[in-house]
């Protein structure tokens, strides 16, 4: 899958590979020690890049809705 | 103007499937409207899993609106937390910027099913409402519609990615194993229904 950062794609795929074998293999049997971190951090400082050039920064960096009393509610029972 | 969707759907593969193939379920033949997909934020609190996700993808609008919403694409931010000693994952997903036309808003819930551990149960609810001047009934219902075609992509592209990480022999149509399943699944959706009102809250 692309990234929102044409330049970040290659560090993207190499952060999603590790990711994705850790999740499967180490977190959903009980290892929780992050061991992707150091491909995380260039990844991560790549998209931010491409955030800030697209006005992105604000609205996707630093709001959380999930778990906060900004959630929708949930539709009414019937 | 607020509409309110529920849906509940039912995968064959278990809670850790499902779990593993959320990760990696784009790109799949389902998603040509889905653009990029990125991780923005990730960290592990109390052994729960929280992440947040950005995705770019196309947004068509209906003709009424066209000439005021000229965006080509939409961006989408997708929070989860995944909590493996429960055997839950919620999703929240939302769209950022074009909020003065729309509102879209959705909740999952990926849980086993409660008799059959060999199933994994999601239910879901949407919130799409749009207030824009002289057009937001006419927005609201074709975003409602295009949200529901989109579910039906989205659960067949998950399926898609899940048949080829845990079940690639199923490209061969194996009908009996096809219609063991949609029985189980009739069955657990209706359990569904009934649970989903307690989750809601």
């Amino acid at each position: 899958m692309e990234s929102i950062g044409s330049d970040c794609l290659e560090l993207k795929l190499q952060y999603d590979k590790c990711f994705n074998k850790w999740f499967a293999e180490k977190y959903l049997k009980g290892v929780h020690q992050d061991e992707c971190a150091h491909l995380f951090k260039p990844y991560q400082d790549c998209v931010k890049k491409a955030l800030q050039a697209k006005g992105l920064e604000e609205a996707v960096l630093h709001k959380d809705v999930l778990g906060t009393v900004n959630e929708k509610p949930p539709p009414p029972k019937s | 103007m607020v509409k309110h969707s529920t849906f509940s759907d039912v995968f064959n593969f278990t809670w850790n499937q499902v779990a593993i193939g959320l990760w990696q379920r784009y790109p799949n033949v389902y998603s040509k409207h889905v653009l990029s997909e990125d991780v923005i934020s990730r960290k592990i609190i109390n052994g729960k899993l929280h992440t947040k996700r950005l995705f770019t993808k196309t947004n068509p609008m209906p003709k009424a609106g066209e000439k005021f919403i000229t965006a080509r694409n939409v961006y989408i931010i997708e929070e989860s937390i995944v909590d493996p000693k429960d055997k839950t994952f919620v999703t929240y997903t939302r769209n950022v910027g074009m909020q003065k036309y729309v509102t879209i808003e959705e909740k999952c819930f990926y849980q086993p099913d409660i008799t059959d551990k060999s199933l994994t149960v999601c239910n879901r609810w949407a919130f799409i409402s749009s207030s824009f001047f002289g057009l937001g009934r006419v927005i609201q219902t074709f975003c409602t519609q295009r949200f529901k075609q989109n579910v039906k992509k989205s659960m067949k592209g998950l399926n898609e990615t899940m048949d080829k990480l845990f079940n690639p022999e199923a490209n061969q149509h194996n009908e009996c194993r096809k219609e063991k399943f949609k029985e189980k699944a009739k069955a657990a959706v209706e359990k569904a229904k009934i649970k989903t009102s307690k989750q809601m809250c």
